[in-house]
């Protein structure tokens, strides 16, 4: 599974860093930065939560 | 669980769905929304569709294919009509009924409008799809009412050339949701730019050709956009049974009735970290409750009570507001970071002995985490490190000084 993000929809709420630490985290700016594109098996949920959750709707997992 | 009704197809109802299908819930699954369109994000329409930086596609909020996914029973362009909890069965406006087991109710909220003829508002694309037409330069817009809506959209305007005048009421805009202080640092912004924002007005009728105040005075406009506040979409509740009051009335686990559940704007729940029954129109809510609630329907047994931080944003001019908690009704603010002359800043607010929300401009998410987490917590003011010479205000009970 890959992650997308579309970093100009993104609105820095950081729900997705909250869902997803090791995956997920904000510049200094406020705006999301992927940390690793392929998570291993054991973030995926937290990745899930991620995509539900982004106000946004910046996130996507995708089966490649 | 055999057969599960969203109705609302938008963040709440959809969050609700993904949420039901994520958990393994394989039955029948009927999302009813009203609006023609499948479901797309609000907050852009008065920021980056309303200013012609996106078009209408980029609001998806899913792609054809995800939403196929879900295998739903899907009802567009529909409105659900009644509800008869005793046969447990949902009426829609085409003369159908809908059968459930579990029911999700996730129907928004729309506009309140003022009296006369004409007038924009701001809450589905085609609304804003409207106004962004008119909007050319040179244009004279009225904004009647200075809240985060209106104060969006009057930048956007300003931003596209239009001439702007911002209309409100209170003394001084957001005082009561954000506090005089605070409100006087964003509402700054639209004075230093020229737009014509009159406080302490208010508006009695839209015209042909503006607006008319209390006083008699009309103020000419080529376009009037009204945005204060809105009204929960619970008409079609009215004989159904359910408690509606501001909202549909529901518990801390958000249940209305026996296996029906409401999310988003329309919900009236008990947030069990602050104490109180809310009712909050934020985004991120919409899906965290839409999940929740849909969680709680499908796990009787291993219900949990919601019991968010609330979390909201805006964008206005080069401004980023953000603001965690549950602000209103503070007995005290204080700037615990950065300066309120200059822009940017964190303040905190306190009500009785309890750190309940956080408002930052223009600071880094590091700055702001401390207290959303202090928030989280229910922190005590006084153990939460808040400088002593930074109160910067205390307005008891929260009311406008
Ligand atoms: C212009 C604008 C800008 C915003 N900006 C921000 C922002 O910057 N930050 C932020 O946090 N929040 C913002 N919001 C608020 C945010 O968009 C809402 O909180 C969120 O959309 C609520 O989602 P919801 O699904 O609960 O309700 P809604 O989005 O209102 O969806 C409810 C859906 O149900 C439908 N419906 C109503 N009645 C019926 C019926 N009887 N039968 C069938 N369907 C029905 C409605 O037509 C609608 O499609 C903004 C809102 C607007 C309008
Ligand atoms: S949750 Fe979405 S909007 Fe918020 S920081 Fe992450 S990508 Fe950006």
């Amino acid at each position: 599974m890959k992650v997308e993000l579309e970093a100009d929809k993104c609105v820095a709420s950081g729900q997705c860093v909250l869902a997803a630490m090791d995956v997920f985290d904000q510049d200094d700016e406020g705006i999301a930065v992927l940390l690793d594109e392929q998570p291993a098996d054991e973030h995926l949920d937290g990745v899930r939560e991620a995509v539900a959750i982004c106000p946004a709707a910046a996130i996507r997992l995708v089966d490649q | 669980m055999r057969r599960i009704v969203v109705v609302g197809a938008s963040a709440a109802g959809l969050a609700a769905a993904e949420t039901l299908r994520r958990e393994g819930y394989d039955g029948t699954l009927t999302l009813v929304g009203d609006e023609p369109l499948a479901p797309y994000d609000r907050p852009p329409l008065s920021k980056q569709l309303l200013s012609g930086e996106w078009e209408p596609e980029r609001l998806a909020l899913r792609t054809p294919g995800d939403l196929a996914g879900l295998d739903l029973d899907l009802r567009l362009g529909v409105a659900a009509a009644g509800l008869r909890l005793a046969d447990r069965t949902v009426e829609l406006a085409d003369g159908s009924t809908v059968p459930y087991d579990g029911l999700i109710l996730a129907t928004g909220v729309r506009p309140r409008r003022l009296p006369g003829a004409g007038g924009h508002v701001l809450r589905t694309l085609d609304d804003a799809m409207r106004l962004r037409d008119r909007l050319t330069p040179g244009k004279r817009l009225v904004v009647v009412g200075a809240g985060f809506l209106g104060a969006e959209a009057a930048a956007v305007a300003w931003r596209l050339g239009c001439e702007v005048t911002l209309l409100e009421p209170a003394p001084v805009p957001l005082a009561h949701a954000v506090g005089s202080e605070v409100g006087e640092v964003l509402t700054r912004a639209h004075l230093d730019r020229g737009v014509d924002l009159r406080c302490g007005v208010t508006v009695t009728e839209v015209t042909g050709n503006g607006v008319r105040l209390a006083d008699g005075e009309l103020v000419e406009a080529d376009e009037v956009l009204i945005a204060i506040g809105s009204v929960p979409n619970t008409d079609w509740l009215a004989a159904g049974g359910l408690t509606v009051g501001d909202g549909v009335v529901c518990d801390e686990y958000c249940e209305a009735a026996r296996n029906v559940y409401a999310a988003g704007d329309v919900a009236r729940w008990y947030n069990p970290l602050f104490g109180l029954p809310m009712r909050i129109e934020h985004r991120t809510n919409a899906a965290e409750q839409g999940m929740a609630a849909a969680r709680n329907l499908l796990h009787p047994d291993a219900r949990k009570s919601f019991a968010p931080v609330p979390y909201f944003w805006s964008d206005q001019y080069d401004m980023k507001i953000q603001a965690y908690g549950y602000l209103r009704g503070h007995d005290e603010v204080a700037v615990v970071e950065g300066e309120l002359a200059e822009g940017r800043f964190v303040a905190a607010y306190r009500r009785g002995e309890k750190v309940t929300g956080a408002l930052a401009v223009g600071m880094p998410p590091k700055a702001i985490r401390q207290w959303r987490q202090a928030i989280a917590t229910g922190a005590d003011w006084d153990g939460a490190a808040v400088p002593s010479h930074s109160r910067a205000e205390a307005v008891p009970g929260g009311a406008p000084a």
